[in-house]
């Protein structure tokens, strides 16, 4: 199936990704050959087929509820672009 | 000394032959000669090298022989290194300094390794080629036209090149195997869940691994030794005790049961990478090993459900990229969508934009069950093909991939590049170990065999490996660096 612009738009905007005009077209015409090559697996017949979410075959574990991270607000912020009396900031979201 | 395999340079340790200062020193010596060239490295931490090589030096005085004590690594650039850059490729992270050490990285300094620097990588470890990376292509120490292969492959130049003695890599559809491949040496992904990534940047969950590259499978299980176990900081980490994997290295191959995937010796191998495949086979038959055909008839499916699959996690994991807590943020956002979308933009190459796209896609409403649902049914299929194979052979052998590594610039299109890793990928899809080690060159290229086995029988396929390496001299084949960029 061909992958077309309006699809590219409404995908990228779930993404949150900017795409340019030009970008758009470049971006449609890549996706659609993709697309093509993941289509070859509707080929064969998976009625009845257990999905494999995970290769081994274990539950999750569980840990004690006990706190043991030590806090480390004022490193960890160091790395942000933005921060303000231990806040991140980010452009105004409320006018 | 700095083309010695890290258990030759372990023996010269101990043996007082040299000091860790002193090898450290040389390989920083090598990496400033060739690292312009080839761009193995994107950090160089010389000044903590050689404070860690010193400090090796005195605990090995004060009696530690740990076996990689004082031994030069790098890392992939997608282990969270405590106070050195962390990169992954990308733009995103150009300026992440993380505040934490991966467990692999703890373990390697735990047990005195001394880290020389982090690797380049394709973008958050998509590609096969290393192309991607926002800090430029890596080029093959045996021919720098040519690609190393990837997405570890920074990683495998610099083993290659002999600027570290060893280094680490992750593995989601062949990142470790295809480049060591293309680059001459032993590149190995063991079992889904058998070294934790935790402080592993995440591509993939559900498929990435971290694995060694290095010199030889001796090397690789000495390795092992220090990055496999449990780790309760990554919940999907196996609970399984980890093996001494240089126990097992000496034993004899005599009714070894080789299965020969009929699909992987099929159309799109080139025939010279075949015939150096066959050849190394007849080797194996000569240590008292049988060969027998087998089926994975559902190989060919492996590349589509993989390109469900990998972008549909990657969608998830890269989603945390938002220009807030750390990493890259678009200059004067108008407001906070803008600011979201122009940094995922302007932080994120063409081949992560794609796989987040495709992913995406996949995943969103009405499109769940015809793609992400049904790869994991056509996962399911290609894990049974491997469970079959297993009832009656010991290892799965063919060629790691379809032909010796290409020029620079030679696979453009996307679906090409992905057609690389048809012999890889099914191994992460089903969890698999697989090891990567060099046969008769073609033409003065690398050709690596891949050896697969069954769900953590990591011990065998090192076992395999190693006896092969002691009676060929395949991994003992250094590149000529010829000198000038080639464009």
């Amino acid at each position: 199936m061909a992958f077309d612009k309006s699809e590219v738009e409404k995908v990228a905007q779930l993404a949150r990704l900017h795409m340019s005009e030009a970008e758009t077209a470049e971006v449609a015409s890549r996706i659609t050959d993709i697309l093509a090559l993941i289509d070859q697996m509707q080929s064969i017949d998976t009625d009845g087929v257990e999905p494999l979410a995970h290769p081994l075959d274990v539950t999750q574990p569980l840990r004690e509820d006990k706190v043991t991270e030590i806090d480390r607000r004022d490193e960890l912020q160091t790395l942000a672009p933005a921060t303000e009396d231990g806040l991140y900031l980010v452009p105004k979201v409320i006018e | 000394m700095i083309e010695k395999t890290a258990a030759e340079l372990s023996a010269s340790l101990a043996a007082r032959e040299v000091s860790s200062e002193e090898l450290t020193r040389a390989y920083l010596d090598r990496i400033s000669s060739l690292n312009e060239q080839l761009n193995a490295y994107i950090t160089v931490c010389a000044e903590s090298a050689l404070e860690q090589a010193r400090s090796a030096d005195e605990k090995r005085a004060a009696g530690d022989s740990s076996p990689l004590l004082g031994v030069p690594i790098a890392h992939k650039d997608i282990f969270c290194t405590n106070g050195v850059t962390t990169t992954c490729g990308s733009r995103m992270l150009h300026n992440f300094v993380a505040p934490y050490d991966a467990t692999v990285v703890e373990n390697f300094n735990k047990a005195g390794a001394v880290l020389l620097g982090k690797t380049n990588m394709d973008e958050f470890a998509m590609g096969s080629s290393n192309e991607t990376s926002y800090f430029g292509p890596v080029r093959n120490p045996w021919d720098t036209k040519r690609v190393p292969g990837g997405s570890s492959g920074g990683s495998a130049a610099a083993v290659a090149a002999d600027l570290c003695a060893m280094a680490t890599g992750t593995d989601t559809g062949g990142s470790i195997r295809q480049p060591a491949a293309f680059s001459g040496i032993t590149g190995f992904k063991p079992s889904y869940g058998r070294v934790s990534r935790w402080g592993m940047i995440a591509f993939a969950s559900s498929l990435d691994q971290a694995g060694p590259i290095c010199k030889s499978a001796e090397d690789a299980a000495l390795m092992m030794n220090v990055m496999a176990g449990h780790d309760p900081k990554d919940s999907t980490c196996a609970n399984i005790p980890a093996d001494d994997y240089t126990a097992g290295l000496e034993n004899s191959l005599s009714g070894l049961r080789i299965g020969i995937p009929k699909q992987h010796f099929a159309e799109g191998l080139s025939a010279d990478v075949e015939q150096s495949i066959r050849d190394a086979l007849s080797e194996f038959e000569k240590l008292g090993a049988t060969i027998k055909e087998i089926e994975l008839p559902n190989n060919h499916l492996s590349v589509s459900a993989y390109y469900v699959v990998a972008p549909a996690e990657a969608s998830a994991n890269l989603s945390r990229y938002d220009g807030v807590r750390y990493g890259y943020r678009c200059e004067d956002p108008v407001d906070l969508e803008d600011m979201y979308k122009r940094t995922r933009s302007e932080g994120f190459g063409d081949e992560v934009k794609r796989r987040i796209m495709v992913g995406t896609y996949a995943l969103s409403a009405g499109f769940y069950d015809a793609y992400y649902r049904k790869a994991q049914k056509v996962r399911r299929l290609i894990k049974n093909d491997f469970d079959l194979a297993f009832k009656d052979v010991d290892v799965v052998i063919g060629p790691t991939s379809p032909h010796t590594a290409f020029e620079l610039g030679a696979k453009s299109d996307p679906v090409a590049m992905y057609l690389e890793d048809i012999y890889t990928i099914a191994v992460n899809l089903a969890g698999l170990p697989g090891i990567s080690i060099p046969v008769a060159p073609v033409a003065g290229l690398p050709v690596g065999m891949h050896i697969v086995g069954d769900v953590f029988a990591e011990s065998k396929l090192l076992n395999v490996a190693h006896q092969f390496q002691k009676h060929t001299d395949w991994h003992k084949l250094k590149p000529v660096i010829t000198g000038g960029e080639a464009s």
